[in-house]
């Protein structure tokens, strides 16, 4: 379809121009605000009377350098215990979840032990959790015992499992009745209505308060060191011990922010694109 | 031989009344309006036939089978009866094919080649072919109607219960989803519909059943439930419907 050129009218042409000058204040604005706020931050900082002892013990390139590598050695740490906890934790946060809203009194065990679960484990410190779980547990001389790493690790998908069951609940809870009602009148038994109608609505809800729960995770994984395996911070303390200088803690700071930027991006990806599919938004 | 029997039903929320000792018979191929105002139990009604609601007392028997025996599996009795919602209750994950094909893929264990095979010839035939592969917040209110409706209609049901289906529809889409429903009937489809649309309970229904404080007060063909109501309660009603200019 080709429309008609349209010929702006006087005051149409007289709002525009109007609205270009104002564009062109605001971000004359914005940028002037900015540097002057730049400014007296880069001034404030720098010419703090300690600036210059900070800058050498938290800002040093060469020990930086030095560092690095076995900063990243305990960051690959990180990143496996991440990657299995983070699953493990998802999997036991959904499963506890949908104990939880099981109906019928056959179930009633079931469900006050999934509470039970998680007014626990969200209650209880996570640092207590590691140490029974790598100190005391070891302790009974077992056969057949994991290694530390492996109940440190399940330390943290108890403690995360808690919180992101509680997520998961939320997000079953927030699909309206009416979903479930038709997905009932066309036969779908409780768990095909769960499956394939409450479910994938529900996670599609809760996936960033749930992914912002992993990235809080991603800083909580190099707890295990407590228990002797060495991840990034703990890295970046024995390097830091070695040198009295605290750089190695910055390299480790900014390994872990650029490690949460991609788990962010792809959330907010994935959230838009299902909003976008789905025509909202 | 009737479809659908129900007996002295009985539904109460907290102390609140809804269903009180309604009687019901729906013969087979044949369309049945139940009419009333806001709270009469018209909905009330179209829920529990459908085991969505448990019932206080009174039967209801489908094909001669008593489905309000709580040792029935309501899933067995769901998949032969269809219903359609006021607010229409798509899934908005699914595309309109898959909203159609879930159950007939889930619950009857169709193949999913033949299941969309059929979908897609369903929703050709009320003219929204084009919309199979799009999301229902895409389409209009009547849209998302007629692809419930053929959700609904996907399961081949026996029966089919639909809630004032019309009620959320903008005056125009009305009649896009009326056409559907004349279609139906002439299909030779039983259906019990709650509605507020009187000219077309006249037209499509065989029988109009007028409800009143959880009962059914009067019955018959439409033209003299509509046209000559014997019941005062009945009369003081379309009166009010005429008022506001709906008849």
């Amino acid at each position: 379809m080709t429309l008609a050129p349209h010929l702006p009218s006087e005051a149409q042409r007289r709002r525009a121009a109007y609205r270009r000058r104002q564009t062109v204040t605001s971000v004359l604005v914005a940028a002037a605000s900015t540097a002057a706020l730049g400014t007296l931050l880069v001034v404030a900082v720098t010419g703090a009377p300690g600036w210059d002892r900070v800058r050498e013990s938290f800002a040093d390139p060469a020990i930086a350098r030095d560092a690095l590598p076995a900063v990243l050695t305990g960051l690959w740490l990180n990143v496996r215990l991440l990657v299995c906890c983070a699953a493990g934790a998802l999997l036991l946060g959904l499963l506890v979840a949908l104990l939880r809203t099981l109906r019928g009194p056959v179930f009633f065990p079931v469900r006050a032990l999934a509470a039970g679960y998680t007014y626990t484990f969200r209650g209880l410190p996570l640092i207590i959790v590691l140490y029974v779980l790598t100190l005391g547990v070891p302790g009974l001389r077992l056969g057949g015992m994991p290694s530390v790493l492996v109940l440190g690790g399940l330390a943290l998908v108890l403690t995360y499992g808690g919180y992101l069951a509680e997520v998961f609940r939320a997000g079953i809870e927030s699909v309206h009745p009416s979903q479930l009602a038709a997905a009932r009148s066309l036969g779908l038994t409780y768990r095909q209505t769960m499956r394939h109608v409450v479910l994938p609505q529900a996670v599609r809800r809760v996936a960033p308060p749930l992914l912002n729960d992993v990235v809080a995770m991603q800083k909580d994984v190099g707890l295990v060191s407590l228990a002797g395996p060495i991840d990034a911070v703990r890295a970046a303390q024995i390097a830091t011990a070695e040198t009295f200088n605290y750089t190695p803690y910055v390299v480790a700071g900014v390994l872990f922010v650029l490690l949460a930027i991609p788990l962010i991006a792809i959330t907010d990806a994935v959230t838009l694109r299902a909003a976008r599919r789905q025509g909202r938004s | 031989m009737s479809l659908l029997r129900c007996r002295g039903l009985r539904k109460t929320y907290g102390g609140h009344v809804v269903l009180d000792g309604l009687d019901l018979t729906v013969d087979e191929h044949r369309v049945v309006a139940l009419i009333g105002a806001s709270g009469s139990g018209k909905s009330t009604l179209l829920r529990c036939v459908n085991l969505l609601e448990e019932l206080d007392d009174g039967t209801i028997e489908l094909d001669g089978e008593d489905i309000s025996d709580p040792r029935v599996d309501p899933d067995r009795v769901r998949r032969r009866i269809g219903m359609v919602f006021q607010s229409y209750n798509l899934f908005p994950h699914l595309s309109v094919l898959e909203n159609v094909t879930l159950a007939p893929v889930r619950v009857h264990g169709r193949a999913r080649a033949e299941a969309q095979a059929q979908a897609r010839e369903l929703l050709d035939r009320v003219g929204l072919g084009e919309k199979a592969d799009a999301y229902p917040d895409r389409l209009s209110g009547g849209q998302q109607q007629r692809v419930a409706i053929v959700r609904a209609l996907a399961n081949s049901p026996r029966l089919m219960l639909l809630d004032e289906v019309t009620s959320a529809l903008d005056p125009e889409l009305v009649g896009e989803v009326l056409a559907l429903i004349r279609d139906l009937k002439a299909d030779g489809m039983t259906m019990v519909l709650a509605t507020h649309e009187m000219s077309f309970a006249r037209e499509v229904a065989d029988q109009v059943c007028f409800l009143d404080g959880g009962r059914v007060i009067e019955t018959g063909p439409p033209e003299r439930v509509l046209g000559e109501p014997t019941e005062p309660r009945t009369r003081q009603f379309l009166h009010r419907i005429i008022e506001a200019g709906r008849l």
